[in-house]
């Protein structure tokens, strides 16, 4: 029984000293990490949040935004001057809307909802978050709520310009479309790229192919190997599984590739002729100045080629004969002026 | 519709089937082992994944492509242990513990690919190897003597594991165990033991279809690659009667019109892509109600073994 006492004796002490370390330990760290924040008070840190579909990583939609959110905080001074905090794979709704939630609870500035798909989420929450801003895409409708903004790509400008270059870089007379779901960019982009190749040459064939999910890459890529068993020797196509496409153009050594949404090239940089590539920074670095200056929301984006929102990027791994680059700037020039009109 | 259904068509319809079919048949044969013996496995999809990821992230570093596949194997073997420890030992709710085992490997390989790699890249992976003479048959040679390595070993598995369950005495105990445990273990055979041979041996299965998407069909790796693949595998081992040649007749009828309905597709033919999309499932489970009703279920399957309980 006496032995029993003093372990428990023993064993108090330890408690006690163990708590009195933790207790003094943490005062001196307390008090250090207030004078940081005293003086990083002077420049207010703006905290953005964004909810994504996919991975950041997805090498098309998700990664757009996540480089363009990157590039914008690298500008502005680092995570000091602007923190971002993100949710990828929210391909389930309710969970998103969840998270959009959370993070508008939590005092984010800004909560992008990158989906057309939460949008009707976006409607609900935002209005429980009047000092919060809300920008959403890709759509056009900010839902008559002062605290949301909307954006989109008007992605069949690329399309076109794609189109245009493909037309005249087949030689087979052949090109394939392996397309998701006919829904969203990923039809517009498509429709447009049609209309580019028609309108260079109208009779090379077209023929089109969608896999009905958007991130089914194996489907997406026996749909790939299929154009070009029938001897579709450029293709093109959206949505983060296209990197199925892109493999299997890979594998077959001499199929070109054209790409949209983020530049593709370092996939296979010997066959990919350029990119479309959504450029967020711009709009991004205005909805915050916009922010900041107390207008919450109400206006909706769109990147077109003439706001410099959509890129093409050529990939200089692959060497464009001149005439055909010039054809493409032409396009470029004409969709950019006015003077060529691609429909959505 | 006379350009339809000529022979390059109808060879390149087949010859696509070939390369869909293949992870099918590795991952439904092993879940077929796992079922016959009564654990009901539907981790394998996120076996798949993990297992896809490694064998990438193998190849990617060191080049070699059988490393890659040995990574793959030995990855679906340590998650084969895990779902069988949780299954058999612990005597979990297999349905449960299986979606655990999915979000375990969906999860992890998210996280893996984005530590480690970072972005899509791409290897050059197996290639198809052309069979000299057999290749060059009309028809019958490109779509089955010229394939890559993984897919010929898809399709010799299914004589083996028919073999194997057919003809073996190890087959005899599997299916014992997955119908009687009792008097299975009256006669000393270890139920848990074979229980744990058989999960074991279906997620190294599943670990070599991962490797079979990620270093033979797709050479890339991206979250989610197998877009719920592996929940297609189980459910064909429920079409094909929980039988290797069921597995392959399902594994064919389900891949053959995902290839046809594509041809379709890319030759224009006037079809809605909502419903060539629909047609694999919709075919597959009209075959079901047509079929004859096999009750060849194994009869302790999902349910763990307790001795004197059962």
């Amino acid at each position: 029984m006496k032995g029993k006492g003093v372990f428990r004796l023993v064993g108090l002490a330890i408690a006690v000293a163990a708590l009195a370390i933790a207790c003094g330990g943490s005062k001196p760290a307390a008090t250090a990490a207030q004078k940081p924040a005293a003086s990083a008070a002077a420049v207010k840190q703006i905290k953005i949040a964004v909810v994504m579909p996919s991975a950041t990583t997805d090498a098309a939609f998700s990664q757009s935004m996540w480089s363009a959110l990157n590039a914008v905080q690298a500008e502005m001074g680092g995570p000091s001057a602007m923190e971002i905090k993100y949710s990828e794979n929210m391909y389930n709704v309710p969970d998103a809307a969840a998270a959009i939630r959370d993070y508008a609870s939590q005092g984010f500035d800004i909560v992008i909802a990158h989906g057309s798909q939460y949008g009707s989420s976006v409607q609900e929450i935002a209005k429980d978050f009047p000092k919060v801003t809300f920008a959403w895409g890709t759509d056009v409708n900010t839902f008559g709520l002062p605290n949301v903004y909307a954006y989109t790509a008007a992605a069949e400008q690329g399309g076109y310009v794609n189109g245009v270059l493909a037309a005249k870089l087949t030689k087979t007379r052949k090109i394939g479309v392996t397309g998701p779901v006919e829904v969203g960019d990923a039809k517009t982009y498509i429709d447009g790229f049609v209309q580019g190749v028609k309108a260079t040459d109208s009779s090379i064939s077209v023929s089109k192919t969608w896999t009905g999910s958007f991130s089914d890459v194996a489907l997406m890529a026996a749909a790939a190997k299929t154009q070009i068993a029938n001897g579709a020797d450029v293709l093109t196509g959206s949505s983060q599984s296209v990197v199925g496409s892109i493999g299997a153009a890979k594998d077959k050594g001499n199929v070109l590739w054209f790409g949209t949404q983020s530049d593709q090239a370092s996939l296979a940089p010997s066959l990919v002729v350029a990119s479309q590539v959504y450029d967020w920074t711009a709009m991004l670095k205005d909805i915050i100045a916009k922010h900041e200056a107390g207008t919450l929301g109400g206006i909706t984006y769109t990147l077109t080629l003439a706001n410099g929102g959509l890129k093409i990027a050529y990939n200089p791994g692959y060497s464009l004969a001149a005439d055909v680059k010039a054809a493409g700037d032409a396009a470029i020039k004409g969709i950019t002026d006015g003077s060529i009109k691609v429909q959505p | 519709m006379k350009d339809v259904f000529s022979l390059n068509v109808i060879t390149g319809i087949f010859n696509t089937m070939m390369g869909l079919a293949a992870p099918f048949l590795y991952a439904a044969l092993g879940e077929t082992f796992a079922q016959t013996s009564g654990v009901v496995n539907l981790g394998v999809d996120g076996i798949m994944l993990l297992s896809a990821y490694a064998a990438f992230y193998f190849t990617l570093i060191t080049g070699n492509l059988w490393l890659g596949v040995l990574t793959a194997a030995i990855v679906g073997l340590l998650m084969g242990l895990l779902m069988s420890f949780v299954s058999v030992t612990l005597k979990a709710e297999q349905g449960v513990s299986g979606i655990g085992l999915y979000m375990f490997g969906l999860g992890m390989s998210s996280l893996l690919f984005k530590v480690t790699i970072g972005t899509v890249k791409t290897v050059v992976g197996f290639q198809s190897v052309k069979i000299p003479i057999l290749g060059d048959i009309p028809f019958l040679g490109p779509v089955l003597f010229d394939n890559s390595i993984p897919v010929y070993g898809a399709f010799l598995l299914v004589p083996v594991a028919w073999w194997v369950l057919e003809k073996t005495t190890l087959g005899l105990k599997i299916k014992a165990v997955g119908q009687n445990p009792a008097a299975a273990d009256s006669v000393g055979i270890s139920v848990n033991g074979i229980r744990y041979l058989s999960v074991c041996l279906g997620a190294i299965l599943a670990g070599l279809a991962g490797a079979s998407l990620s270093i033979s069909q797709l050479n890339l790796f991206q979250d989610n690659l197998t877009a719920g693949q592996g929940f297609i595998a189980v459910a064909l081992v429920y079409f094909g009667g929980w039988s290797p040649i069921g597995v392959l007749a399902g594994s064919l009828l389900f891949s053959v019109v995902n290839s046809f309905q594509l041809w379709m597709q890319v030759l224009g033919v006037k079809i809605s892509p909502s419903v060539a999309v629909m047609l694999p499932y919709l075919l597959t489970i009209a075959a079901l109600t047509v079929t004859v009703n096999r009750v060849r279920q194994p009869a302790a399957l999902n349910k763990p073994f307790e001795r004197g309980e059962n």
